[in-house]
């Protein structure tokens, strides 16, 4: 190896500095903090996932590997059914949030009238208050009005705390959209409603996907709102299986939720996915 | 005989207030078809809201607009045949660049098979034939900036409107800038009126300027007349630099007037732009117009200052000159090759001002 005599003018190969005895201890406790913290999040869900393909009842003693918890969830009417509702329920009102939501910010944005104000206030509201008041209001309300409870009342439900949450989406995109685009469109040549359809909204796109993955995640697990809108037709799978849990445990849970995590990682990636499209 | 250049644009009394303030108060143009119109002004004096009433983003308070002959002053943008190139450009971030270029023939239901080739052409106008297909994030400024001008000439508007298009360009792209615009101007004939507060970007393009303050029209005129010829205070010192000097008038022969600075000061200028009846005069002196010389130079006014400060600006210097009197001027000369020639701090030197190059720009 050849002799090196020059001081190299690479600082990067300068040997690393020794760090202090009290830096390195302090790099090793927030390394093993991190560990636990990951620990405490994903811990319980890799056992809850080992612990669906147990062939025991029992979720503290491992008897063998089965599928027979996944055939059991798949053999079982009300959680398909309750499962399906859910999807239904979340798509629609997911749907209709999008729309409330992205027109509302448009309005608000766009239009500057009075009360504009306290109607921000105002639809800002559902996403902080307790889910039991606004579940127990709209009972109350569809007892008055002798609304029947069912799918309508549990979407409107779900639209009426999701919706904001695209609403609130749209509008930190629109602040940070060029205001000369509308121009740009209308001196063109199209019509409000165009420069809206053509321009606006493929720019708002990103936003309105990130609002409607948030409506949608919010529907399917949403409980207590939920409870006190449906009727026994329009039971969700979160509802459901609050009832069997409260008879006790099974593995049939476990599958059910080993199922739930991975819709929710494909789900992820893919919005990841999105993301990734949109900032090309 | 080729026939009298008709009206494009005629603006009537055009006022828009925006709550107390008046942006344009009272403004009145008549724009020739094939023009290049210059609204000159610093900021906020109402240039940029009088383009924007002739696209139609806003309506008048009062007065009326006239686009080749017929009133639009109440038609929306989309209806009118005026395009516009944005400060900002605002092209679709969504679009390619031939979607950009072609968004206006799409809103016009133009046959696809036309449309493509318009957009072949207005790219080809401004050479980005070879960008059509990228998105307007993975261009250069000047890039965008034309793919802004094919967008906006493509519907063959009467009038096409540039807000400040070059500021967003340094200074030498926006120099060769300058110069395609005026070129594609000539080309295409469209009438251009472009807003911008760079009085050297005014000088090199217009036909015709309009230096607009507070929202009025100040002067209207060719880039050489107003540049001699400034009819106001702000006229002469908005445009290029200039030496304003508040003078008494004492004595008129013929031609000329003799006039004095309130230091003591004597000159002599121009009778013909001086009312019989004016008392105290404002007067503009270019910088370049002072002749700075050792020996004493031929001219109307002749006196002797100092140079009190000297700024070398590449291909001339800036002088700071005093008279005896204690009146300071701004004066502008070459750099010359002969070292011999310089001038530098504290030399006693001749100065020598012909009375054509006093120019009365406001009387009492």
């Amino acid at each position: 190896m050849k002799k090196c005599t020059l001081p190299t003018a690479f600082p990067f190969q300068a040997p690393r500095p020794r760090l202090p005895s009290g830096i390195v201890l302090l790099h090793r406790t927030l390394g093993f903090w991190t560990a636990l913290v990951f620990g405490f999040l994903y811990l319980p869900i890799v056992i809850l996932v080992v612990y669906s393909f147990n062939a025991s009842r029992l979720n503290i003693l491992w008897a063998g590997f089965t599928l027979d918890w996944y055939v059991r969830l798949l053999e079982n009417g009300p959680i398909i059914r309750a499962a399906k509702n859910s999807l239904i329920i979340a798509s629609i009102s997911t749907l209709l949030a999008v729309i409330l939501g992205t027109v509302g910010a448009w309005l608000l944005h766009r239009y500057r009238f009075r009360l504009a104000r306290s109607i921000q206030t105002l639809v800002a509201i559902p996403m902080v208050m307790p889910e039991i008041l606004m579940g127990i209001s709209l009972l109350i309300l569809f007892a008055t009005i002798g609304f029947n409870l069912g799918f309508t009342t549990v979407i409107i439900g779900h639209v009426t705390f999701s919706f904001p949450f695209v609403l609130v989406a749209v509008q930190a995109r629109l602040q940070g959209l060029d205001p000369a685009l509308e121009e740009a469109a209308l001196d063109l040549g199209a019509t409000p409603l165009q420069s809206f359809w053509f321009v606006i909204l493929p720019c708002l796109r990103p936003a309105i996907v990130a609002g409607a993955l948030m409506a949608f995640t919010l529907s399917m697990d949403e409980l207590i709102v939920t409870f006190f809108t449906r009727s026994a037709a329009s039971t969700t799978l979160p509802i459901q299986v609050f009832g069997l849990a409260r008879v006790g445990l099974n593995p049939m849970l476990n599958a059910l939720s080993a199922v739930f995590i991975l819709a929710t990682v494909a789900f992820v990636l893919f919005s990841a996915y999105l993301r990734k499209l949109n900032h090309r | 005989m080729k026939p009298a250049p008709s009206a494009m644009i005629e603006l009537c009394g055009v006022t828009k207030r925006f709550g107390d303030f008046t942006a344009v108060d009272d403004v009145s143009l008549t724009v020739r078809a094939g023009e290049f119109i210059t609204l000159l002004g610093p900021s906020g004096c109402g240039k940029t809201t009088l383009l924007r009433l002739l696209a139609g983003f806003e309506a008048p308070d009062a007065g009326s607009i006239l686009l080749d002959g017929s009133d639009v002053t109440s038609l929306p943008p989309y209806h009118r045949s005026v395009n516009q190139v944005f400060q900002s450009y605002a092209l679709f971030p969504h679009l390619t660049v031939r979607d950009n270029v072609g968004f206006g023939l799409r809103m016009q239901r133009v046959p696809p098979a036309e449309a493509a080739g318009r957009i072949r052409d207005a790219l080809d106008l401004v050479s980005l034939g070879e960008v059509a297909d990228r998105h307007p994030h993975q261009l250069s400024g000047g890039q965008r900036q034309r793919v802004a001008l094919a967008r906006a000439i493509i519907c063959r508007p009467k009038v096409l409107l540039l807000d400040e298009p070059l500021s967003a360009l340094d200074a030498k792209l926006r120099h060769t800038m300058q110069l395609e615009l005026k070129r594609l101007q000539r080309r295409l004939g469209i009438t251009f009126v472009f807003v911008t507060h760079d009085q050297g970007e005014a000088l090199t393009m217009s036909d015709r300027i309009a230096v607009i303050n507070r929202g009025r029209i100040e002067q209207l005129g060719g880039a050489a007349e107003i540049y001699h010829r400034p009819r106001s205070p702000f006229a002469a010192d908005f445009i290029g630099q200039a030496n304003l000097l508040s003078v008494t008038v004492t004595g008129r022969n013929g031609l000329t007037a003799r006039v004095r600075v309130a230091s003591g000061l004597e000159l002599t200028i121009s009778a013909l732009e001086l009312p019989p009846a004016a008392v105290k005069a404002l007067i503009s002196i270019r910088p370049e117009k002072i002749h700075i010389s050792r020996q004493r130079p031929e001219a109307e006014n002749v006196f002797e200052v100092r140079i009190e400060e000297e700024i070398f600006q590449g291909a001339t210097d800036q002088l700071l000159l005093a008279t005896e009197h204690g009146t300071r001027f701004h004066a502008l000369v070459a750099n010359e090759s002969a070292i011999s020639e310089a001038f530098h701090e504290g030399d006693q030197v001749y100065c020598g001002l012909h009375f054509d190059d006093l120019v009365v720009v406001q009387t009492e």
